[in-house]
C-alpha cells in the first residue's frame, strides 16, 4: 500500500482547468520530484493537497486514509497529515522564528508546551540557526528564512512533507544551504513531494520523478530513466534543454 | 477689543472655567467611547462580512449596506434618527448615551473600511501559510492577519477620531451641553463672542493636538521594521 496516492485528481482556475487529472504515488519514505515547465501545474497540485486550491475531482490515500476534500472537515483532516514549504518562505511576519515553529504545534495540535519548545529547538539546530530563535524574518536572509520554513513545517511532524520550489527564490550561493537540510530529511526516512528545477538535486535524493505538462502527467519514472532515456519527445525535448546548463 | 480685555478677568472666573471643562470632557467622552465602541463593533462587522459562504450572503449584504448607507448621510441627521428612535424606545434616555450612539454608528461605518483596507494589506500568502496549518478564520484573523495590519489601521483610526472630536459640536443640536452649546449660551449671557468662541476654538484644538500627536508617533513606530524596534525611540520628530 503507497503512503501516498493522488488519484486521478483535477482542479480549475475558473474555466481553466489546470490539473487534468493528476495520478501518481509513493512508499513511504519516498520522495517524488514533479517537475516541467512553468505553468504546467506542479504548484497547484501541491495547493490542491494541502486544500488550498479546490479539488473538482479525484481523491487522494494518505496511510491508507482517503481524503475527497469534499469538506471543511476532510480538508482538516488532510492538512493535518501534511506540511507545506512555499518557495517565498512565508513566515509569519509579526512573529519570532520560534514562535513561527511553535505556533501550530501549541494552539493547533495542542501537543505538550516542554516537548514542542525542545522540538523546535533541536530543528532548528537540524536547519543550522539555533542561534536564531528570537529573530523576526525581515533579519533573515532568504535562504535562513527558508530554512525556518523548513524547521516551522517539520516542527508539524506531517506524515508528507510537500516542498515548492524551495530554492527558486535564493541567490545561487543560498541554495546549497537549503538543499543539504532537505538532504538530512531525506536520510531520514521524510516521505516528500519537491517540485524543483534543481536537476542534479532531484537525480541525487527523487526516487520517483513526474513529468507534467500542461496540467497532465506526460511521463513518470525513476530519474535515470527520466533524464537518460525519455519515453515521450515532450520530456526529452524538456529535459534535453534543462539538463544542458 | 477693549470690551474684551474688560470681559477677560470676569470671562475666565471659576464657575465659567469648570462649566468649559466639563464641556471639554463631555465632548471628549462622548467621542472617545463612541469611537472605541464603534472601533470594537467595526471589527465584528468586518469579520461578518468575510463570511465565506453562499448561506452567508444575506450577511455580507447587511454589512456593505450598513457602511455604504452611514457613510453617505450627514452625521446630523444620524444624531436625529438615534434621538427620535431612541426616544420612542426608551423616552428617559439620557442626551449622552444618545449622542455615543450616534457617534459609534457612525464611526463603524468609517472605521470599517479603514480595518477592511488594513487587514486586505496583508499578503493572502501568510493567510494561506496559516490555513495550511489548520488555523481557523478567526485565529488567522487574530494571531496573524491583525497584528500585521495594525500599522496600517491604527493611523488613519486615529485620524478620523481626531476629526471627529470637531464634528461632535453637531449633538449640541440635539440639547447636549458639549463644548460649543456652552460657547453659545456664555454668547448669549452677553461675553463677546470673539472671546467665547475664541477660547472654545483653543479647546478644541488642545484635545485634538495630543492625540493627532500620539497618531503620528505611532505610525512612525509601527513603520519600524520590528527588529529595531525596541531599542528605537522617537518622539514628535
Ligand atoms: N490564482 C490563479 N488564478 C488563475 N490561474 C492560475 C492561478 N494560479 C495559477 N494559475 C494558472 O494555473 C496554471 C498552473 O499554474 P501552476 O500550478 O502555478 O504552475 P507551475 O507551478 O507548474 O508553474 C497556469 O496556467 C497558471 O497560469
Ligand atoms: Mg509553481
Amino acid at each position: 500500500m503507497p503512503h501516498l496516492a493522488v488519484k486521478d485528481v483535477r482542479a480549475k482556475y475558473g474555466s481553466l482547468e489546470v490539473l487534468k487529472g493528476i495520478s501518481f504515488s509513493i512508499e513511504k519514505g519516498e520522495i517524488a520530484a514533479l517537475v516541467g515547465p512553468s505553468g504546467s501545474g506542479k504548484s497547484t497540485v501541491l495547493r490542491a493537497l494541502m486544500g488550498l486550491t479546490p479539488i473538482t475531482g479525484g481523491a487522494v490515500d494518505i496511510a491508507g486514509e482517503t481524503m475527497n476534500y469534499s469538506s471543511a472537515k476532510e480538508v482538516r483532516a488532510a492538512r493535518d497529515r501534511m506540511a507545506v514549504v512555499f518557495q517565498q518562505y512565508n513566515l509569519f511576519q509579526n512573529m519570532t522564528v520560534m514562535q513561527n515553529l511553535t505556533l501550530a504545534p501549541l494552539k493547533i495540535k495542542k501537543w505538550n508546551k516542554s516537548e514542542v519548545m525542545s522540538e523546535a529547538r533541536r530543528l532548528l539546530g537540524l536547519v543550522g540557526l539555533s542561534d536564531k530563535a528570537d529573530a523576526f524574518s525581515d533579519q533573515l536572509s532568504g535562504g535562513q528564512q527558508q530554512r525556518v520554513a523548513l524547521a516551522r513545517a517539520l516542527a508539524l511532524k506531517p506524515q508528507i512533507l510537500l516542498l515548492d520550489e524551495v530554492t527558486s527564490a535564493l541567490d545561487p550561493e543560498l541554495v546549497n544551504e537549503v538543499l543539504d537540510a532537505i538532504r538530512k530529511l531525506a536520510n531520514e526516512g521524510m516521505t516528500m513531494v519537491i517540485v524543483s528545477h534543481e536537476m542534479a538535486f532531484v537525480r541525487e535524493v527523487a526516487d520517483k520523478v513526474v513529468f507534467m505538462d500542461a496540467g497532465q502527467i506526460i511521463e513518470a519514472g525513476t530519474p535515470t530513466e527520466l533524464f537518460d532515456t525519455p519515453r515521450t519527445d515532450r520530456a526529452r525535448d524538456f529535459f534535453s534543454k534543462i539538463l544542458r546548463h | 477689543m477693549e470690551r474684551i480685555l474688560e470681559q477677560m478677568p470676569r470671562f475666565f472666573s471659576g464657575p465659567n472655567l469648570i462649566l468649559l471643562l466639563e464641556s471639554a470632557g463631555l465632548t471628549l467622552a462622548m467621542t472617545v467611547a463612541g469611537c472605541l465602541i464603534g472601533f470594537g463593533l467595526a471589527f465584528v462587522l468586518v469579520f461578518l462580512r468575510q463570511t465565506p459562504g453562499l448561506w452567508a450572503l444575506p450577511l455580507r449584504f447587511v454589512c456593505i449596506l450598513y457602511v455604504e448607507v452611514f457613510r453617505r448621510i450627514p452625521f446630523i441627521v444620524v444624531i436625529y434618527l438615534v434621538l427620535f428612535f431612541i426616544q420612542t424606545v426608551t423616552p428617559n434616555a439620557s442626551l449622552f448615551t444618545i449622542a455615543v450612539i450616534a457617534i459609534c454608528l457612525y464611526a463603524v461605518a468609517y472605521t470599517a473600511d479603514i480595518i477592511r483596507g488594513g487587514l486586505e494589506s496583508v499578503p493572502l500568502a501568510q493567510i494561506e501559510a496559516a490555513q495550511a496549518m489548520n488555523l481557523s478564520r478567526l485565529q488567522t484573523n487574530l494571531r496573524i492577519v491583525l497584528p500585521q495590519a495594525w500599522p496600517v489601521i491604527i493611523p488613519p483610526a486615529i485620524a478620523f477620531a481626531v476629526s471627529f472630536i470637531k464634528d461632535t459640536a453637531l449633538v449640541s443640536q440635539v440639547g447636549v451641553f458639549e463644548l460649543t452649546f456652552r460657547g453659545k449660551e456664555l454668547n448669549n449671557q452677553g461675553y463677546s463672542g470673539i472671546l467665547v468662541f475664541g477660547t472654545i476654538a483653543l479647546c478644541y484644538f488642545l484635545m485634538s493636538f495630543p492625540l493627532s500627536m500620539l497618531g503620528q508617533y505611532l505610525e512612525k513606530r509601527l513603520a519600524t521594521p520590528r527588529g529595531q524596534r525596541r531599542s528605537r525611540k522617537i518622539w514628535f520628530t
